[in-house]
């Protein structure tokens, strides 16, 4: 009973004291500077509550949800199977290998001029850097992952008369998945990253140009704030569905450290 | 329960390996591992394979299992030349080899999808039963001890009805007390399904305790310096005068003074 009250405590307690004094740090800074220009956390809460008065904040939410589904789904889409094929074929690997690690390091902002010379200003450049971004974490953990299946498991495979597709099915899908996984909460960290930077620049709506935008329009450094805390939420959220997801039996054996 | 001596090599052995050769090639420079390799196993016969560590038992072994061709003679089973993995010898490795994202059922279950759903069922239901892992069907093997790891391979491998069960030490990561366990239970086993069972190890003593024959195999490049024909019937009393003048006599053949 008394480890179980020390869990919780260490579990939800803490953290959530750290936040407030988080806070407390945050608004205590605020009046010894006496600054004028960065909001408090009552202005940023009350910039919050503007924000869902005018609708604007669910409908920003959803914009930058919506094209942060679409960018990484289609990265998920191209790169689960790219990742699996050249892991799969290691002579392929070694010939598209250098191509995809020259291609890797660059920043998907960098890419920005390229994709506004596409697809013009709008959601498809957007939804293109996004994709970028996602694609190459994506393909990386495919490809480890089915460099790292140990040969036990598809000798295992081969001996109990499984054919090539029914080997990759079988034995070298499920025993890659843990390191996929990893690789898909890897780009979805870097797509929300980068979702943002995307729609200050491409678009008019979601809550990068929420940022740019309430910057823009009169120094709106609460609205900047508000934006921000959501940002964190949300891409917190998302990590925290990805671990839901690493707990599941059948893939929680790749994970033993972090448990 | 038949005497080791009645399941000698017949006329028609299960397994004939003739002149098996093989040469690894390392940094340019051939390294000889087998030579002049020969071997006759009979139907149902537990054979067991001794010799120093890196010897050459377990690539033999893999060779018997059609996962790498020897660079000289060949492997016959039943006749026909060995070409590569069949589902009828299934090789166990140490416990290593169960598929971490199924559970116990599910790795049973692997083999057997080309049989029909009730036939998979029964015989799940069946192994399970006979390897002792009641209660643990929808367990994932990080949830067992290595002992029951070991347990489920076997178990694993005997659902696809194999002729054959090719073992590289099987208990070799297993602590001493669960080894011993394991020893019996295959022994167990074996008497029930009767399938031939080459089984790689470097224990004397469990050698002994197990084959019908043993064969001893010498340092690098290996071949096989003798067979021993273990002609005391199971169950086996392991301070009989008998079995320590077997054991005694492979210790002797391997060059190791029976005194410590």
């Amino acid at each position: 009973m008394k480890a179980q009250t020390m869990h919780t405590l260490e579990r939800f307690a803490l953290p959530l004291l750290a936040m407030v004094l988080m806070l407390a740090l945050w608004e205590y800074s605020i009046r010894w500077t006496g600054t004028k220009v960065f909001p408090s956390p009552m202005a940023v809460e009350h910039g919050l509550g503007e924000l869902l008065r005018k609708g604007l904040l669910w409908a920003y939410i959803a914009d930058s949800l919506r094209r942060v589904a679409l960018g990484f789904g289609a990265a998920v889409l191209a790169g689960i199977p790219a990742g699996l094929a050249l892991g799969w074929y290691p002579a392929v690997n070694q010939v598209v290998n250098p191509a995809l690690q020259m291609l890797r390091p660059i920043s998907p902002i960098a890419w920005i001029p390229v994709a506004i010379l596409l697809f013009g200003v709008g959601d498809a450049t957007a939804v293109f850097l996004i994709f970028l971004s996602a694609f190459f974490p994506i393909v990386v953990g495919g490809v480890s992952g089915v460099a790292n299946v140990p040969a036990i498991f598809r000798r295992a495979g081969r001996n109990f008369g499984l054919s090539g597709p029914q080997l990759l099915a079988r034995v070298v899908f499920p025993a890659a998945l843990p390191q996929l996984i990893t690789g898909l909460r890897l780009a979805l960290g870097i797509a929300w990253v980068v979702v943002v930077a995307a729609e200050m620049i491409a678009v008019d709506s979601g809550l990068g140009y929420l940022i740019i935008d309430a910057r823009n329009s009169g120094k709106r450094y609460d609205l900047v704030v508000a934006a921000m805390l959501i940002i964190g939420l949300i891409g917190l959220a998302m990590d925290v569905c990805f671990r839901r997801l690493q707990a599941i039996p059948s893939v929680r054996w790749g994970f033993r450290s972090e448990s | 329960m038949a005497l080791a001596g009645s399941i000698l090599p017949s006329v028609k052995p299960k397994l004939s390996a003739q002149h098996i050769n093989m040469v690894y090639t390392r940094d340019g420079a051939s390294v000889p591992v087998l030579s002049d390799v020969n071997l006759d196993v009979a139907n149902g016969e537990f054979l067991c394979i001794v010799g120093p560590s890196g010897c050459g038992k377990s690539t033999l072994l893999s060779m018997i299992g059609g996962f790498l061709a020897p660079t000289g003679g060949e492997i016959r089973i039943d006749g026909q030349v060995v070409s590569g993995p069949d589902p009828r010898r299934i090789f166990v490795f140490q416990e290593r080899g169960v598929f971490p994202w199924l559970t116990v059922e599910g790795n049973i279950e692997f083999g057997l999808f080309r049989l029909s759903r009730e036939e998979r069922r029964r015989r799940v239901a069946h192994y399970i039963n006979m390897v002792g892992l009641i209660g643990f069907e929808r367990a994932y093997p990080a949830e067992l001890s290595g002992g029951m790891k070991q347990r489920l391979e076997v178990a694993r491998a005997l659902a696809v009805n194999p002729d054959m069960l090719l073992l590289d030490e099987p208990f070799g990561a297993l602590d001493s007390i669960t080894r011993l366990t394991m020893r019996s239970e295959l022994l167990r086993i074996w008497e029930k399904e009767r399938n031939t069972i080459i089984f790689v190890t470097h224990d004397i003593d469990e050698a002994v305790q197990m084959a019908d024959r043993v064969a001893v195999m010498s340092g690098r490049p290996a071949r096989i310096q003798e067979t021993v024909v273990i002609d005391i019937p199971h169950p086996r009393d392991i301070s009989s005068a008998r079995y320590l003048e077997l054991r005694n006599g492979i210790l002797e053949q391997l060059g190791l003074a029976h005194q410590i």
